[in-house]
C-alpha cells in the first residue's frame, strides 16, 4: 500500500492524464506503475479517447481491466494519448496533439496506442495497456522499439473499453520485456460476465524459451510489395535466430491477405459508424443549443465534435451499412474476414506459430501520411490477426536507420502461451 | 383460389371491398431487471433517471449482457403462439438518431428473429379464425422524453432513462384480420395468453404499443395476388398505445381511405400517426418514412441458440385450455366460460368462488359483476373473493333475492371505488333490512293489497291475467324488493284462487 508519486516529465506528450500521486495496494503489480490507454474507462479519472466530444466527460466506473489492475496493486498513474477513438496508425489523430517518437521525436511513435508504447519506451512508466483493433498495440510496439501483445478475442474483458470497432478490438499489454508482458496478461485475463464475448481461459502461464522442434509458417505475402527491404531483411534474420533455437522454419502462402485491408476497414468503418452515434451533444461534451431542432443540434455537435479522421471513417462506415449497400460492403466483409479466418486455420493445421514484420516500415516521419489511404496500407500486416481473433505479439528485431523494428509473432486462437513463448525465446536469444 | 379477375383494370364496386390488417404489437416482458443490464424494472414511484447504470444510459465502453429471464419470457411467448424458435437467433443493432436513444441505437432483432411462422386462434367476425403470426422478436426499450411548457411548443425537453433497456417483445401478424373487432379481439386474446404465461403486466404504464398496416382491397384480391392492388398502397399506423386506440384508428382510417377510393384517388403506401385525443390519424413526414436504420449483427452480443431450451420449457393452462375445462369442470356454458377466461384475473377470481355453486358463480361472475365493474371502470382485482362467496351464498340459501343480491354488489362496488372499506355483504344485507321476508310476512301484505285493490282481484276472477302481474308489482312495492317475485307470484294466484290455506 502506498502512492507512487509520478512525476517523471514528458517530452514526447504521452499523457493526456497525469495521476501525480497515484494510489497502489498489494498484489502481483504491486507499486508498479502502469499508463493506461485514454479510451479505456477509468472512475474518476477523464476519459477522453483522445477526442474533443469526450472533454469533460469523467466515467462514473472502472474498466474490468482497470478493476483488475488495482485489485492487483498496480499504480495508475494517468491515462495516455491516442489517436482520436484509436482510428489511426500514428496517434497524430488527436484532440490533444501528437504523440511523438521516443527513438526519434521528428517521428510518430505508431498508432493508435501511441502513448502507451511511448511511456514505456521512454521509461516513464513500467508498463501499459494498450487496445488493438488492426494493429493498434503491435504498430506503435514496432516503432518505438518495446513488446505489445494482442491477446486472443475474448480473452480480455471489453468491459469499459470505448468501442471502436467491438467484433475486432482487445485490451492487450504493453512492456519492455516479455516476462512483463506475460505478467501483466496473467492479471488481465479473466472471465467477465459483462462481456459475452468474454472466453474463460484464464492465462497462468510461465515463459519457457525452448522451442526446440517448433514449427513456424512465414506467409510469403509478409515479404511482398509494400514491405520495406531493410526491414524485410532484419526480419528475415530474427526467423533465423529462431531457427539457430530449434524452430522448424517453413515458408508459407496467405491468399486471403488480398482482401485482408479491405475487409477490415469495411467492418471497423461500419462498426464505428454505429459506435460513435452516441455522442451526439446530449449527454457528453458541450451541450446542444436548445434554439435548435435537435437534429440539427446533434449535426452541429457532431461536426464541431470529432476531428477528420473520424468524420471520415463514420461517413464511410454509415455508407457501407446502408440498404442498398450493405450486402456489397459489410457482408462481403463479413465473408472475407471468414476467408482469412480459413486460412489460418489452414495453416496452423501444418504450423505451431507465423511469423513476419509487425509494420512494413520503420516509424514515420510526423506529417508523411497526410494520405488517408498510404496510412491504411501500412496495417496490412496486422489486421489479419484482428479478422480471426488470434493472438499476436511485436517483440523488438533491429533497428533500421536508428528505429525499431519489430518482429511480429502470431498463434493459434486462444494459443497466447506459445506465442509468449517464441517471444521470449527470441528476446533471450537476442541478447545471449 | 378466389374466382376475382387478376386484372389491374379491375376496379371494385361500392360495397365489394374487404379490409386488410396486420399487426406489430409490442408488449413489455414483466421481468424484473432490463434487458441487458441489472437495473430494476419498476420505477414507478421513484424519480427519473434514478433506475440507470452504465450500461442502460449507454456510457462509452459499457457492454449488454443479455437478461435470461428475458429469453426464458420471449421464448415463452414464442411457444405460446405456435412459433417455430430459430435455431440460431441474433441482436441486432438498429440505427437512427434520436434524443431519447441513450446509444445512437436500438438493439433490437432483424433478419434472425427469436420465433418465427405461428398463429393464434381468435373469434373472428365470421366465427373461429387462425391469425399466422409472422415472427416475435426482443428488443429494449428507449427513454422517454419529458416536454416542459407545453406538448405544443416545449420550452425545452427532459430525458429520463428510467425506461432505457426495459424488455418488449415485437409480435408481428400476417395480413390475416379482416376488421377493427377482430383486432381488438386479436389483442385481447394475445394479452389474455401473455397474462396466463405470467409474462405480462397489462397496468403498467407503456406495457403496450401497436402499429397497425391497413388496407382496403376488392374482395379476394389480396389472397389471390397475396398483395395489395397497384393503387391500394396500406397505411402504417405507428404507436397506438390502447385497445381502445387501435379499433378506433383502424375504423377512422377505412373511412379515410374509403373515402379517397370513392373519389378515385391512387392510395399510397404511407405512415400515419394516431392523435389518441381527436381519434384521427395523421400523415407523418415523408422524412420519417425513409429512415433507413442500417441494420447489422450486435458485435457486443454472441448468438442465441436456445431452440432446446424452449423445448424443454412447459406451459401453464392457456385461455383455450382454460375454456374448456370451464365448461367441463364448472358446466360453464361456451359464452360464459370465454368471458371468464377472457382474462386471467376474472378466471382466477372465479374459481375462487365457484365451489358456492359453479353455475350462480359464472352467472354472477360473468354477467353481473363484470357489468358493474366495467361501469365503474373498476379491477376485478379490488373485490375480495370471500365476500363475493358470502353473497353467492345468501343467494343460493335464498336469504336475499336476486335483486337484493345486486343492490348488495352496488353498494359494495361503491364503496371500493370510493377507495372505502367495504362492508361484509352480510352487514350490509342487515344494515339495508334486505333479507327476504318471511311467508306469514307475505301473507299479510298480499292481504294488504288485494283489500286496496278489490277491482284489480275482480278483474283476475274474471280471466285478466294482467290484473295478476299488477298485484305482483304492488307488493313488491311494498316490500320493497325483499320477497322474490316467482314466489309472490305463485302465493298470489294460490289465494286468489284457493282463498289461501
Amino acid at each position: 500500500m502506498g502512492i507512487f508519486a509520478f512525476s517523471a516529465p514528458d517530452p514526447c506528450n504521452a499523457f493526456i492524464t497525469r495521476i501525480p500521486e497515484a494510489e497502489y495496494g498489494d498484489g502481483k503489480l504491486a507499486g508498479v506503475s502502469i499508463a493506461v490507454k485514454d479510451n479505456i474507462s477509468t472512475k474518476g479519472i477523464p476519459t477522453t479517447c483522445g477526442s474533443k466530444i469526450l472533454e469533460g466527460y469523467i466515467p462514473p466506473y472502472d474498466a474490468h481491466v482497470v478493476e483488475l489492475l488495482r485489485a492487483e496493486g498496480a499504480a495508475i498513474v494517468g491515462k495516455t494519448n491516442m489517436d482520436e477513438f484509436g482510428m489511426g496508425t500514428t496517434t497524430e489523430n488527436s484532440a490533444y496533439g501528437p504523440t511523438l517518437n521516443p527513438a526519434d521525436r521528428e517521428r510518430v511513435p505508431g498508432g493508435s496506442s501511441g502513448g502507451s508504447a511511448a511511456a514505456v519506451a521512454s521509461g516513464m512508466v513500467a508498463m501499459a495497456l494498450g487496445t488493438d483493433t488492426g494493429g493498434s498495440i503491435r504498430c506503435p510496439a514496432a516503432f518505438c522499439g518495446i513488446v505489445g501483445m494482442k491477446p486472443t478475442y475474448g480473452r480480455v474483458s471489453r468491459y469499459g473499453l470505448v468501442a471502436y470497432a467491438n467484433s475486432l478490438e482487445q485490451i492487450g499489454p504493453m512492456a519492455a520485456n516479455v516476462p512483463d508482458i506475460s505478467l501483466l496478461l496473467q492479471v488481465l485475463t479473466c472471465h467477465d460476465p459483462r462481456d459475452s464475448t468474454s472466453i474463460t481461459a484464464p492465462y497462468t502461464h510461465t515463459p519457457d524459451p525452448d522451442i526446440h522442434g517448433l514449427k513456424i509458417g512465414v506467409p510469403e505475402e509478409y515479404f511482398g510489395k509494400g514491405v520495406d527491404p531493410r526491414v524485410a531483411s532484419i526480419v528475415w534474420e530474427g526467423i533465423s535466430l529462431l531457427e539457430r533455437l530449434g524452430a522448424e522454419i517453413i515458408t508459407c502462402r496467405m491468399p486471403s491477405m488480398d482482401y485482408a485491408l479491405a475487409a477490415y476497414y469495411v467492418t471497423c468503418m461500419s462498426e464505428a459508424s454505429s459506435n460513435l452515434a452516441r455522442f451526439d451533444g446530449v449527454r457528453y461534451g458541450p451541450p446542444a443549443d436548445p434554439k435548435k431542432q435537435w437534429h440539427e443540434s446533434f449535426q452541429e455537435r457532431r461536426r464541431d465534435g470529432f476531428g477528420k479522421e473520424v468524420r471520415r471513417r463514420v461517413m464511410l462506415g454509415t455508407f457501407a451499412l446502408s440498404s442498398g449497400y450493405y450486402g456489397k460492403y459489410y457482408a462481403k466483409a463479413q465473408s472475407a474476414r471468414r476467408n482469412v479466418a480459413a486460412d489460418f486455420s489452414r495453416l496452423f493445421s501444418e504450423v505451431d506459430v507465423l511469423a513476419g514484420p509487425t509494420m512494413p516500415t520503420i516509424a514515420f516521419r510526423l506529417g508523411e501520411k497526410s494520405d488517408p489511404l498510404s496510412m491504411y496500407l501500412s496495417d496490412i500486416l496486422t489486421v489479419p490477426a484482428n479478422l480471426a481473433g488470434v493472438p499476436a505479439i511485436s517483440v523488438p528485431c533491429g533497428k533500421v536507420d536508428g528505429m525499431p523494428v519489430g518482429l511480429q509473432i502470431m498463434g493459434r486462437w486462444c494459443a497466447d502461451e506459445r506465442v509468449i513463448d517464441v517471444a521470449y525465446a527470441f528476446e533471450e536469444g537476442v541478447s545471449a | 383460389m378466389s374466382s376475382v379477375s387478376g386484372s389491374p383494370a379491375f376496379k371494385a364496386l361500392e360495397g365489394d371491398d374487404e379490409v386488410i390488417i396486420g399487426l406489430e404489437v409490442h408488449c413489455q416482458l414483466d421481468t424484473r431487471t432490463k434487458l441487458f443490464c441489472g437495473c430494476s424494472t419498476d420505477y414507478r414511484d421513484d424519480g427519473p433517471n434514478t433506475h440507470v447504470c452504465p450500461i442502460c444510459l449507454g456510457l462509452p465502453g459499457s457492454l449488454p449482457a443479455v437478461n435470461r429471464k428475458a429469453v426464458e419470457f420471449a421464448l415463452k411467448v414464442a411457444k405460446a403462439l405456435n412459433c417455430r424458435v430459430l435455431e440460431e437467433s441474433e441482436f441486432s443493432r438498429k440505427n437512427y438518431f434520436y434524443p431519447d436513444l441513450n446509444k445512437g441505437f436500438q438493439i433490437s432483432q432483424y433478419d434472425k428473429p427469436l420465433a418465427v411462422e405461428g398463429w393464434l386462434r381468435i373469434e373472428g367476425d365470421n366465427g373461429e379464425k387462425t391469425v399466422r403470426i409472422t415472427r416475435v422478436h426482443m428488443e429494449e426499450d428507449p427513454g422517454r422524453l419529458v416536454h416542459k411548457g407545453g406538448a405544443d411548443r416545449p420550452k425545452y425537453t427532459l430525458v429520463d432513462y428510467n425506461r432505457a433497456g426495459i424488455p418488449l417483445i415485437e409480435m408481428v401478424t400476417e395480413p390475416d384480420i379482416r376488421s377493427p373487432k377482430e383486432a381488438r379481439r386479436f389483442l385481447n386474446k394475445l394479452r389474455a395468453t401473455l397474462e396466463y404465461l405470467g409474462v405480462f403486466d397489462s397496468e403498467k404504464e407503456g406495457s403496450l404499443r401497436v402499429d397497425a398496416n391497413i388496407s382496403i382491397q376488392p374482395r379476394g384480391w389480396f389472397e389471390a395476388h397475396g398483395k395489395g392492388m397497384e393503387g391500394r398502397g396500406r397505411t402504417e399506423i405507428k404507436n397506438i398505445s390502447s385497445y381502445k386506440g387501435v379499433e378506433k384508428a383502424l375504423t377512422f382510417e377505412i373511412t379515410r381511405q374509403k373515402n379517397l377510393i370513392r373519389r378515385g384517388q391512387r392510395l399510397e403506401t404511407a405512415t400515419r400517426h394516431f392523435v389518441e385525443t381527436r381519434g384521427v390519424t395523421t400523415a407523418s413526414r415523408s422524412k420519417e418514412m425513409e429512415q433507413d436504420y442500417r441494420y447489422f449483427p450486435e458485435p457486443d452480443l454472441v448468438p442465441l441458440r436456445v431452440s432446446d431450451w424452449c423445448e424443454r420449457i412447459v406451459l401453464p393452462e392457456l385461455p383455450d385450455a382454460r375454456h374448456n375445462r370451464f365448461m367441463e369442470e364448472y358446466g360453464c356454458s361456451y359464452n360464459h366460460a370465454r368471458t371468464l377466461t377472457g382474462d386471467l384475473r376474472v378466471a382466477e377470481f372465479y374459481e375462487k368462488v365457484a365451489a358456492v355453486d359453479p353455475r350462480i358463480a359464472a352467472t354472477w361472475v360473468a354477467d353481473t359483476l363484470l357489468g358493474e365493474l366495467n361501469y365503474r371502470d373498476m379491477n376485478i382485482a379490488k373485490v375480495s373473493p370471500s365476500h363475493f362467496i358470502e353473497l353467492l351464498q345468501m343467494l343460493r340459501e335464498d336469504v336475499i333475492t336476486d335483486k337484493s343480491a345486486v343492490e348488495v354488489l352496488r353498494v359494495i362496488l361503491d364503496q371500493l371505488a370510493e377507495g372505502c372499506q367495504c362492508e361484509a355483504p352480510s352487514t350490509c344485507v342487515a344494515r339495508l333490512n334486505l333479507a327476504k321476508t318471511a311467508d306469514d310476512g307475505l301473507d299479510a301484505v298480499i292481504e294488504e293489497v288485494t283489500e286496496e285493490h278489490p277491482q284489480a282481484v275482480e278483474d283476475f276472477h274474471n280471466g285478466r291475467k294482467e290484473a295478476l302481474n299488477f298485484l305482483v308489482g304492488q307488493v313488491m312495492r311494498k316490500t320493497r324488493g325483499r320477497v322474490d317475485p316467482g314466489d309472490v307470484n305463485r302465493r298470489l294466484h294460490e289465494i286468489l284462487s284457493h282463498g289461501g290455506t
